[in-house]
């Protein structure tokens, strides 16, 4: 018999798994996401990957981890740190030690804690014996043994029954936050229906796990999180990465054209490859080029035969796209360029997100060659403003940069499934067969984009090219005033981008004390530490930018309302720099934070009221 | 006999655009563009279906010499380009123009890749062994020693052969022709069109400037009987002003025989098998150098292999029927979703 529950209700819960490369973190930690998805929590998710597949086993380099962090509340980021620790061996722990809470629950499989695996973790005394983990509530499981006790029934080899450890994790916490079995049963039905075997055998480690917690003395209290108020509706749990694939099928669909992506796989931005791949069957066509020189210059190729084209990539990779953009921007076709920005210069911090591409995105380019940067500021906007960069690129006629960055590309949220036959049309700026007026450089009066005539059209033999092109008629021609004339048409056709994107929105009051300035993947912790901070009465505010370039119209009405501004980026302050030479009148202070890390709360909010209190 | 619906002929006229061609009097370019255009009658019976995309340097001037759509792309990347063109659009008949500083140099990746893809598009390789329009630097062909304004003692790297290079990448068609020889030219585009798959045709071009007569040894109208041995397939692989020589294979090295000279027979002369899937004659024909062998000319490989964009076609039209999912929004409804009531 099972011992009575003491259930207590919490607000929310920050669960980090971890463990080494190959123990399934990633997949637990999924599972569990959907668990809590299922009983209607609103949610959030980080993966926490290493740069090596399987670096050696146990050691710090090998810890892959998840966070998840779900809650009756909104909730906006994966969490600062974690109220329960998932730790599958010593190194998962050692790594971990620093993000967790006074007084978080920390689960670890005993079996693993042995001296071999002190010493790989470098351990110079038992953590468990040496007083340092005191201030922690502490669960000592023998997941090992007991999973594979309880799949010996089964004819499972020894590696298998291991892979199935994280099963037995799932049970317990199911156990420990009150769920049904049930609800991560789904997700092993997806992936092990075509094993019977494997499949029941899952369930019964699953279960296995449930029961110990239920059984054991150091499992006193259970926790509760209820479901979250939110809108009626169909949600699911979207990254940033698949949600941007998601949102140019969408975009592709509204345009009425098929999808081509031409890329070279990177770190972070592969799953839109990867993705992208798969979806054959909406007519997408991905072409994994030799290198990201020719992922854009095929994009390019297909844009002029008439496709949305599309070329992803991360910030090495932008440097090696900055010729074909240019290219893109003086042949006027419409191209959408992602950059899933991770820490840099160079190879940099390929697993660790930053947002240091703004300046390259914005002028990494010979010439005078402006094109529209975008950024999206959730996982699940990826969607939506991927969706925007492609209607921007056709009804344009310009390359778009669309900003995202490793944080919310690989990081979850649930999304309320939007209705896309409430999706504007874009319209392609097509050219009719035989059009006597066609002129490879005449223009629309008010986007001042050219109109999209395609090889194989009727009647419309043009050749378009990198050598600067007379005004109309699109003749080759080096005479100087029309260079003028074409590189301010460029600029100009860019800057009317302004007239079509909404204007600026602000959380919080339209006028105060302090106007925090945000842009791209951290809207979510500087939004919930803003939040929280009107909460206490304070009169700041939040502008979280996402259309870069050009800027929204009423920016400079909405600086102006405010005593003092800051602008929070995870650079050392690319966009404080760009808003000074576009509005010089006003002054910016900043907070950086170049560590690979996304933004605490907590960090935010001393810093907001340091400020707030010299005003 | 009276036929119902006449096939409309396109002539040269066609294909002619009223535009100064730019190119230097005496330049290889113009026998070549004019070559171009008496093939694409043959090649094409609809000019808005034809499309040339360029790279840089003198011979990526091209698409604006002719009557076609037309793209002067950027340095080394037009096969890039064109993939995605092609790609875009399987109707499009697809040239490439390039040069040997602009497809073995800055974009010999992206030739190497486009050789073992086989998409089907031509690419028309003008090698003069030098850059032109950066005004005279050695390229990746110029022979070993030749002396150019960036080496002064003579350069010190071994030439890439272009056939060699592009036999390696799998290339399923490669031919050369020389510049001097409009009708073997014109020839040979309809072939390299015809073709199903990547066509390489190098040509071998004059630059009047800066490397004048590089190719004289070959072309020069004393010597080509026997400097060159042009190859059709089917036919033994006989060269010189009355056919009296030709090739056969001892060991394994091809030898020059003369017919007549210590036995040799006509019957005992390779006959060219261009279709051959096996590459190695056709390999061994394209290092063929002076002074020991002629050099190869004509068709030196077609075989019939896939093609990289029916093969895409393929896998979508069968991905689609299988599919549950043919709209955004059931991709948006399928798998995990959570209703909240």
């Amino acid at each position: 018999m099972g011992k009575k529950k003491k259930i207590i209700e919490l607000d929310s819960v920050v669960i980090k798994f971890a463990g080494d490369s190959g123990d399934g973190m990633q997949l637990t930690g999924t599972q569990f996401s959907d668990s809590s998805a299922i009983i209607g929590n609103d949610l959030s998710t980080f993966p926490d990957y290493t740069s090596e597949i399987r670096a050696p086993e146990g050691t710090i380099a090998g810890v892959s981890g998840f966070q998840v962090h779900f809650g009756n509340k909104s909730i906006q980021t994966p969490g600062d740190q974690a109220d329960v620790l998932v730790a599958m061996n010593p190194a998962a722990l050692k790594s971990n030690m620093k993000w967790l809470k006074h007084g978080a629950t920390i689960l670890i499989d005993i079996d693993c804690f042995d001296e071999k695996n002190y010493n790989k973790a470098g351990y110079t005394s038992d953590p468990l014996e040496d007083g340092s983990l005191d201030e922690y509530h502490i669960i000592k499981a023998p997941i090992t043994t007991l999973t594979r006790t309880t799949v010996a029934e089964y004819n499972i080899d020894v590696q298998t029954a291991d892979k199935m450890r994280n099963q037995f994790v799932i049970g317990l916490l199911f156990w420990l936050f009150n769920r049904e079995i049930s609800t991560g049963e789904n997700y092993l039905v997806e992936k092990f229906g075509k094993n019977p075997e494997l499949l029941k055998a899952n369930i019964s480690v699953i279960q296995a796990g449930f029961n110990y917690a239920e059984n054991i003395e150091a499992i006193s209290t259970t926790y509760l999180v209820n479901p979250a108020v939110k809108k009626k509706g169909l949600y699911r749990n979207i990254t940033g990465n698949i949600a941007t694939a998601w949102g140019f099928l969408a975009a592709a669909e509204k345009a009425k054209k098929e999808l081509f992506l031409g890329s070279y796989p990177i770190t972070p931005a592969s799953e839109i490859l990867h993705e992208l791949a798969h979806m054959k069957n909406l007519g997408a066509v991905t072409f994994q080029a030799e290198d990201e020189i020719a992922g854009i210059c095929s994009a390019i190729g297909a844009s002029y035969a008439g496709k949305l084209a599309i070329t992803t990539t991360s910030g090495p990779g932008l440097a090696l796209k900055g010729e074909g953009i240019g290219l893109a921007v003086m042949t006027e076709l419409p191209i959408v360029i992602v950059d899933v920005q991770r820490g840099g210069p160079s190879t940099g911090l390929p697993t660790k997100t930053e947002q240091s591409d703004l300046m390259q995105a914005l002028y990494g380019r010979s010439g005078e060659s402006p094109c529209v940067v975008i950024a999206a500021s959730s996982p699940a906007n990826c969607f939506d403003y991927a969706f925007t960069a492609s209607k921007i690129a056709i009804e344009h006629m310009t390359p778009v940069i669309l900003l995202t960055d490793g944080y919310i590309a690989n990081g979850s949220e649930l999304w309320p499934i939007p209705d896309i036959s409430k999706y504007h049309e874009i319209k392609a700026p097509h050219v009719k067969n035989n059009d006597p007026d066609y002129k490879p450089y005449k223009r629309d009066d008010k986007k001042l984009s050219r109109y999209w005539a395609l090889p194989g059209q009727e009647g419309l033999r043009h050749r378009v090219g990198g050598l600067e092109k007379a005004n109309i008629t699109g003749e080759v021609s080096h005479d100087p005033l029309n260079h003028e004339l074409m590189v301010k048409t460029r600029a100009e056709k860019v800057q009317r981008v302004a007239n079509y994107i909404p204007e600026q929105e602000i959380t919080g009051n339209k006028n105060g004390d302090l106007l925090v300035i945000g842009w791209g993947g951290t809207f979510g912790a500087l939004n919930t530490a803003i939040e929280e901070l009107q909460k206490e009465g304070k009169n700041i505010s939040l502008c979280h930018i996402n259309y870069i370039n050009p800027l929204p119209k009423n920016l400079k009405e909405v600086f102006s309302r405010f005593k003092k501004r800051i602008v929070c980026e995870l650079n050392m302050g690319q966009m404080a720099n760009y808003l000074r030479s576009q509005y010089p009148e006003f002054e910016y202070s900043q907070y950086n934070k170049i560590q690979g890390l996304p933004f605490m709360i907590k960090e935010l909010k001393n810093k907001f009221n340091e400020i707030l209190k010299e005003i | 006999m009276i036929m119902d619906s006449p096939v409309q002929v396109l002539t040269v006229a066609d294909f002619t655009l009223d535009a100064q061609v730019k190119w230097c009097p005496g330049c290889g370019g113009h026998a070549i563009l004019s070559s171009i255009k008496k093939a694409l009658p043959e090649t094409s019976d609809d000019p808005d279906k034809v499309v040339f995309i360029s790279g840089i340097g003198c011979s990526s001037r091209f698409p604006y010499y002719i009557k076609t759509y037309g793209f002067h792309s950027l340095h080394g990347r037009a096969t890039a380009i064109a993939s995605g063109v092609k790609i875009a659009n399987p109707e499009l008949q697809v040239w490439i123009v390039t040069g040997d500083g602009d497809s073995m140099a800055i974009g010999g990746n992206h030739f190497i890749h486009i050789l073992r893809r086989n998409l089907d598009v031509n690419i028309l390789l003008f090698n003069n062994k030098i850059y032109g329009l950066t005004k005279g630097q050695y390229s990746p062909t110029t022979p070993l020693g030749g002396v150019t304004k960036t080496s002064p003692e003579g350069t010190i790297e071994q030439p890439f052969i272009p056939g060699e290079l592009a036999m390696g990448a799998q290339a399923t068609f490669f031919a050369r022709v020389p510049d001097n020889d409009p009708g073997m030219m014109k020839e040979v585009f309809v072939k390299a069109a015809k073709h199903k798959g990547t066509s390489l045709v190098e040509i071998y071009q004059n630059c009047v400037i800066f490397s004048n007569q590089i190719h004289a040894e070959v072309t020069g109208k004393e010597v080509r009987h026997d400097h060159q041995i042009y190859l059709e397939h089917g036919k033994p692989m006989l060269f010189g002003k009355n056919k009296e020589k030709g090739l056969i294979v001892r060991g394994t090295r091809l030898e020059v025989v003369e017919i007549g000279k210590n036995g040799v027979r006509l019957e005992d002369i390779l006959v060219h098998n261009s279709t051959a899937s096996d590459p190695t004659v056709q390999f061994m024909l394209t290092r063929m150098s002076l002074p020991e062998y002629p050099m190869a000319m004509g068709v030196i490989r077609s075989v019939e292999a896939p093609v990289y964009e029916e093969m895409l076609e393929k896998q979508v039209a069968q991905t689609s029927q299988k599919s549950k999912i043919h709209s955004v929004t059931e991709l948006l409804h399928s798998g995990n979703t959570f209703l909240v009531e």
